[in-house]
């Protein structure tokens, strides 16, 4: 899943650079400029991939090595205050 | 001045919430610069969203759509939908669990470990400040604008010279002062609390907004028909055959104009009172103000159809251009000078001639018959000046326009922010909902933006709302100030002061935490100051830049966006070394100097070749300019680096652990 989510991203940022709608100026639905609507378009696609990403990418590794290390310094602290 | 209430109101709200979160400040230096790691999800999305939707996103956004049409929002807001979130994920989780493990406030304590470099920090500090000045400046500058712009008539003898309005300069420094009191009592909690509130406001007034003027413009459709029919070019990225076919035509007829003034003024060409008189038979009709110019055009017209206009050469055309334009003819002429285009010369100080042109036509807004400072001046732009040329977007600045959200990764306040998260788990949300937000704030002001290319007086369909040449800063402004009541243009200013100061509050903040943390104790030692010392410190150096960033506003204007594309631009040309920090275990401190080197340099040189930010849409070899300083100092980083010294197996093992070395060798 994380090449999907990978895979996305870069179809995402390949997709913005749509020179097919560059000389477009039709109006969907009489008032939203097509070139509009598809990069708003593009903006609710990346919070999907996002949320996709954390889901199935989310470094959780990350936080648990912090907690882990936080949890050390200060236990170690805490000894050392009762030593002195 | 009902405006002026309800703005005096929201003010006061501000700052009573700034009291609050005072009454729960622990009294830590820690405390008041991260909120004791202690915000949650929502506070963390909203912090981080309110701090990047500045000015730039609501005043910059309509003003650039007004101005270059709705490719604006492809240039910056959906690829920041993608590019912000990625730093969020990518940049952000990381330094806060480095900022967690190790007690780290700033970036730069960050790099001095990273890096095994205690000079680092004396490279980088002055840059990081350097460039949130001009990020600053953005938002003291644009409240200015917004509260004079909105508040003009409101008085009734005082302040005469910003249309019986508040001046900019004292908006803007009422709108410092507010931000720097409250951030003062409520340290990053307040800031924190006061982002959260005022993203709300921005978002749900902006919302209001957007419908009032639609309505008022006839609906949704009307509104956008009427940009299809007078500026088809700002609903593409290219420029419309017919609008190119009509800026030809009112070009032309400008022409004419320009060469009989010249003829006129020169002595060439002296028509009789006769001739006058027949000129204008066919002046077309116009308020009486117009009067002046009209009787040019049409004297211009008969002089040109019935051949009168003397032999003009190629060099007296162009001048003749040049000074219709209102500006500077060059003396002595460059070479090739007939052949150049004549904005290619800087303005002349036109806004003295513009103001005594009208004279004693200018006066009070509620006086009949009398027009404001800001109108005669605009009045005397859109009836003297060339028409504005359409042009395309170009798409190689398109495609490299890509690169400057990334600055997000380099931003000082934005680091600051991040390790205020209460868990990594807190960033999911920002991640996720970012793209979705800066949607509902930049898609409005595109269609705004665009509107005002086209929209009409209410009450005169043949007068357009927002005259030719006017100041992109302030269409935002212009649009809610003309098109809604005073109670309401005083709740959608709020709004959009909301936006303002939310970003405000974090740069000012963080800029008082780098100097603390990275030059106060880190030179002057730990144990030598109090933690209240700190806090004074910490606030005596924001008045300090706040102050700097304030007088710099006075001076010259330029486009909130072009502005804004240069202070990220800069950012992003170090996101290479703060990606390579976290990622690459090649990094050296060599490196990272020569990268910080390589991104300042072009930074500078190319600002430089910009006329420091005073040519809007400036590119560099086809491209925008943020291409050329990442290429820059990416390759400066990587090839130092690879020919230095590799850091320390001490400092590998403390920011590169097993599971995260695995992870980037397997990528």
């Amino acid at each position: 899943m994380k090449y999907v989510v990978v895979g996305l991203i870069v179809a995402l940022l390949i997709l913005h650079q749509d020179i097919w709608f560059w000389e477009n100026g039709t109006l969907l639905f009489g008032f939203m400029p097509i070139g509009l609507l598809y990069h708003a378009g593009i903006s609710i696609s990346a919070a999907i991939t996002w949320y996709l990403a954390t889901q199935f990418c989310w470094p959780s590794h990350v936080e648990e090595e912090t907690l882990a290390a936080v949890g050390e310094a200060s236990e170690t602290s805490s000894k050392g205050g009762s030593d002195a | 001045m009902i405006q002026l209430v309800i703005i005096f109101s929201y003010l006061m709200l501000l700052l009573g919430l700034g009291g609050v979160a005072s009454r729960l400040f622990r009294g830590t230096s820690k405390d008041y610069m991260l909120a004791s790691h202690s915000i949650g999800p929502f506070l963390l999305l909203m912090s981080l969203f309110g701090t990047t939707m500045t000015a730039f996103a609501l005043v910059g956004s309509s003003g650039e759509a007004y101005k270059e049409g709705v490719g604006v929002y492809g240039q910056l807001a959906s690829s920041s939908g993608i590019i912000h979130s990625l730093c969020f994920f990518v940049i952000g989780i990381k330094l806060w669990s480095f900022g967690k493990k190790y007690g780290y406030t700033t970036q730069i304590q960050f790099f001095r470990d990273r890096l095994e470099s205690d000079k680092i920090g004396i490279l980088l500090f002055p840059i990081l400040v350097g460039l949130v000045i001009p990020y600053l400046l953005i938002g003291v500058m644009s409240a200015g604008t917004v509260i004079s712009s909105i508040t003009e008539g409101a008085f009734t003898t005082a302040f005469a010279s910003s249309d019986y309005g508040i001046p900019p300069w004292l908006g803007s420094l009422i709108i410092s002062i507010v931000v720097l009191i409250y951030v003062f009592f409520g340290g990053m909690r307040g800031t924190a609390w006061a982002n959260t509130f005022q993203t709300l406001v921005f978002m749900v007034l902006g919302i209001v907004t957007f419908y009032i003027i639609s309505s008022k413009l006839g609906g949704l459709q009307a509104a956008s028909q009427a940009v299809a029919e007078k500026h088809p070019s700002k609903l593409m990225r290219a420029v419309a055959p017919q609008e190119e076919e009509a800026y030809e035509q009112a070009f032309a007829k400008w022409q004419k104009v320009a060469y009989y003034n010249w003829a006129v003024d020169s002595g060439k060409l002296t028509l009789t009172e006769e001739q006058k008189t027949a000129a204008q038979e066919s002046m077309p009709p116009g308020p009486p103000w117009a009067k002046p110019f009209l009787q040019k055009q049409a004297e211009a017209a008969y002089a040109v159809s019935n051949d009168l206009l003397p032999e003009m050469t190629a060099e007296e055309k162009k001048i003749a251009e040049i000074q219709q334009d209102d500006r500077v003819v060059p003396d002595p002429k460059p070479e090739g000078f007939a052949e150049m285009p004549f904005t290619a010369f800087p303005k002349t100080k036109w806004e003295p001639i513009a103001l005594e042109f009208f004279g004693n036509q200018i006066g009070h807004p509620d006086e009949q018959g009398k027009m404001t400072r800001k109108q005669a001046v605009g009045r005397y732009r859109a009836m003297r000046w060339a028409p504005e040329e359409p042009h395309p977007m170009n798409p190689w600045a398109f495609l490299t326009y890509l690169f400057i959200p990334l600055s997000v990764g380099m931003f000082p306040h934005l680091f600051q922010h991040w390790l205020t998260a209460k868990s990594a788990s807190s960033f999911k949300l920002a991640v996720v909902a970012h793209p979705v937000f800066i949607a509902i704030v930049w898609v409005p002001c595109v269609l705004i933006g665009i509107w005002a290319t086209s929209a009409t007086m209410p009450d005169n369909p043949r007068v357009a709302l927002v005259p030719p040449h006017f100041n992109p800063n302030g269409v935002l402004a212009y649009m809610v100030a003309q098109m809604t009541n005073d109670v309401l243009a005083g709740f959608l200013t709020a709004g959009i002061l909301a936006a303002i100061m939310s970003s405000l509050d974090s740069q000012f903040l963080c800029i008082g935490t780098m100097f603390t943390e990275d030059v106060v104790l880190h030179y002057g030692g730990k144990q030598r100051f109090s933690d209240k010392q700190i806090v004074l410190m910490a606030r005596s150096f924001i008045i300090a830049i706040v102050a700097l960033t304030y007088f710099i506003s006075l001076l010259e204007v330029r486009r909130v966006f072009t502005l804004g594309v240069w202070c990220f631009s800069g950012f992003s040309s170090l996101f290479p070394l703060v990606f390579a920090a976290v990622y690459w275990r090649r990094l050296t401190k060599a490196g990272a100097y020569a990268c910080v080197i390589a991104a300042a340099g072009t930074w500078l040189w190319l600002f430089r070749e910009s006329n420091y930010a005073g040519i809007p849409g400036f590119t560099f070899l086809g491209m925008m300019p943020v291409a050329t300083m990442i290429t820059c100092s990416t390759t400066a980083m990587v090839v130092v680096s690879l020919v230095t010294r590799p850091p320390s197996d001490s400092t590998l093992d403390r920011f590169f652990s097993n599971r995260s070395s695995q992870d980037t060798s397997a990528s």
